[in-house]
């Protein structure tokens, strides 16, 4: 049964593909102007897994056949698993029936290195070039680049894609070294360096000739595995911050390691996954892109570490008791952005509602501020603040004291069962 | 305190509007229905819709509101929560006794109030932009039904029409016994007869030939893609509560 066969591959090509957590289908603009089939723009969440993870997009690998040998990934040479590839036309039938019945946003494809680099970019692209041109298909398309692909191919792949990405697997090059002999770093960087150059060149010509063609118009991404290798928080968000900076990238995935093979080089099996890390990894990250704040001020060499039982954005406060406490009804956004309990949203919210009238406690809870942790660091008009001289320690104390952990609650019901 | 009843629609709600700064009226209530009297003493009056009148209403708020602040409160009144209607009124007044725009007033209850409903109408279209799951007919035709909190479906027209320009379509809000049919060219509201409601959820016999596969691979990736070692489940239901499932070809 043809059927039946297809339902095996989807399931080994897309069990192999999950652990790329990047799963963002916006920031593209493609609009359907042909009387086509889709668009891409603002990133729809289609489903949930029961791991709490966002489906966005039809996430697969084109073959789980690799001739790499990475101590870390499940379709590595030497793991004796069952290996399957699509065809062109198989992957263009499954995006396009799945996107009419509006399961999905596109497609994400990715591939084990079967051959050489350039032959697995050559069918990545060419499934990319169907479905824009034989299809009329506008919906989001993610393609991964393969390190060491030839600039002529990684070029057409922007053509065709919404986003593309490459992997940095490891926070550092020693990291990737131990897990990875066969790839090398520089491998990586080289695609990253010349997407990046091809965007900016790309994005000033479509200022000169409104018809220009895109080039990847959701821009580049990357993915880092956290916990497999022993790099530090700061090693992690100074390289984040590196590549942000340098590269123009619009995400960098944290993903915490699942341990699903046996090496001794990694983690040992029954390792837990490390998602209060990864949580914070990625609280931090939104502090860097959204809220203003230099990669210094989250970590350093003095404070490599984020601390797992508050978040970033408590603890620098904690750390510079000296900036509070701000007054709501004159501080800047950018400071308003800075107390602990105060999201984009509410700020926002605030620095127009003060051109009213001056603010309280009780319009502030009703803003949508979180009183019980915003209380430590501001005033406002009310003549009720706090006026104890708290240390950084005692607030939190203070503040984890009456807030449940939502990773404490885990614990007790793992606990329970015994 | 004077009652005013009002037909549910916002031409009559501009109407009410209307009357209030006509007859001077200080506090008020108002109330969707048939004109009904309870109490001999009451203070009651029968609304009756007025084009001349809403548009009248309309073009003060447009003197004093932004384009998008006029569609919010189309969208707040669309949300139909039981006592809005005196917030979005509340809203309207301030906004004409006010000497500036009062939109970013969040300090301000009634404002918050409409700034609260319109996310909350906002979250419902997003997500039925999300939980649509069309099913395949022997025509051609992609078939959804919907049961949303709120009446969102008004608000879906130009995310479909766009997005699937090259199919046939229709989205049936079983609830509330209406839908959305797009035939290729125009998108309109219809209404269907099903010999029951469970008919309306119910079209297998309907279906193409190739339904049932791509909903058997569906369901296949979907749970292909779990990672059982970050199971969490309370993550899981914050973001599909268990209403939605019935409709979620993944969840059935």
């Amino acid at each position: 049964m043809i059927e039946a066969r297809i339902t095996e591959k989807l399931n080994i090509l897309a069990d192999a593909a999950k652990y790329d957590v990047s799963c963002a289908s916006s920031g593209s603009k493609r609009k359907n102007e042909n009387k086509g089939l889709g668009n891409a723009s603002n990133g729809i969440c289609h489903s949930y897994t029961e791991d709490g993870r966002c489906v966005s997009l039809l996430k697969i690998l084109l073959t789980n056949h690799c001739i790499f040998d990475c101590a870390y990934c499940v379709s590595r040479k030497t793991n004796d698993i069952k290996r399957a590839a699509f065809t062109v036309q198989e992957v263009v039938d499954l995006t396009i029936n799945f996107y009419r019945r509006n399961y999905i946003e596109g497609l994400f494809l990715s591939s084990g290195i079967f051959k050489d680099a350039d032959y697995t970019m050559e069918r990545l692209v060419r499934i990319a070039k169907k479905l824009r041109t034989e299809h009329n298909f506008n919906g989001y398309i993610h393609l991964k680049s393969i390190p060491g692909a030839s600039d002529e191919l990684t070029r057409e792949a922007g053509l065709y894609a919404d986003r593309l990405s490459v992997n940095l697997e490891m926070p550092t090059e020693a990291g990737l070294k131990l897990l990875a002999p066969d790839k090398n770093r520089q491998d990586m960087i080289d695609p990253m360096a010349f997407l990046n150059k091809e965007i900016i060149q790309r994005t000033e010509e479509k200022k000169l000739f409104k018809k220009a063609p895109m080039f990847a118009p959701a821009g580049q991404s990357t993915q880092v595995i956290i916990g497999a290798t022993p790099e530090n928080d700061n090693q992690i968000l100074q390289t984040a911050n590196y590549f942000y900076k340098n590269f123009n990238l619009k995400r960098v995935y944290y993903s915490g390691y699942v341990p699903v093979l046996a090496d001794k080089r990694l983690p040992a099996l029954n390792t837990s996954v490390p998602m209060v890390r990864e949580n914070r990894l990625y609280q931090a990250d939104w502090l860097l892109r959204n809220y203003g704040f230099k990669v210094d001020e989250i970590v350093n060499n003095q404070q490599p570490l984020l601390d797992l039982d508050i978040d970033p954005k408590l603890g620098w406060a904690i750390r510079n008791m000296q900036a509070f406490p701000v007054d709501i009804n004159k501080a800047d956004l950018q400071m308003i952005l800075r107390v602990p309990g105060i999201g984009v949203q509410s700020a926002q919210k605030i620095v127009r509602a003060r051109k009213f009238a001056k603010l309280n406690w009780d319009q502030l809870k009703k803003i949508g501020v979180a009183i019980n942790r915003a209380k430590y660091f501001i005033i406002c008009k009310s003549n009720e603040f706090e006026r104890r001289d708290l240390t950084g320690t005692n607030i939190k104390q203070f503040i984890l004291a009456e807030s449940k952990s939502k990773y404490l609650k885990d614990v007790t019901t793992q606990l329970s069962i015994f | 305190m004077t009652r005013l009843v009002y037909d549910g629609t916002f031409e009559g709600l501009l109407t009410a509007v209307y009357e209030i700064y006509e007859r001077k009226l200080t506090t008020v209530k108002l109330e969707k229905g048939e004109y009904n009297i309870n109490g001999l003493f009451e203070n009651l009056i029968q609304v009756t819709t007025n084009e001349v009148r809403a548009i009248r209403v309309l073009n003060g708020l447009k003197q004093k509101l932004s384009p998008i602040g006029i569609q919010r409160l189309y969208i707040a009144h669309l949300a139909g929560i039981e006592n809005d209607d005196d917030t979005i009124v509340s809203f309207i007044r301030y906004a004409f006794d006010y000497n500036r725009n009062i939109e970013d007033d969040y300090g301000n209850k009634h404002v918050l109030r409409i700034s609260k409903v319109v996310g909350m109408m906002r979250r419902e279209k997003h997500r039925m932009e999300a939980f649509v799951r069309f099913q395949k007919l022997k025509d051609k035709t992609y078939y959804a039904a919907i049961q949303p909190d709120f009446n969102v479906l008004p608000l879906l027209i130009k995310h479909f029409k766009n997005r699937y320009a090259d199919q046939k379509w229709i989205i049936y809000d079983i609830k509330r016994e209406y839908g959305l049919y797009y035939d290729l060219h125009d998108a309109e509201f219809i209404s269907l007869e099903f010999s029951s409601v469970k008919g309306a959820n119910n079209v297998m016999a309907a279906f193409s030939e190739d339904e049932e596969i791509y909903q058997h691979l569906w369901k296949n990736y979907f749970n292909s893609v779990n990672i059982p070692a970050r199971k969490n489940t309370k993550l899981h239901l914050r973001h599909i509560p268990k209403r939605y499932w019935k409709h979620l070809t993944e969840k059935i």
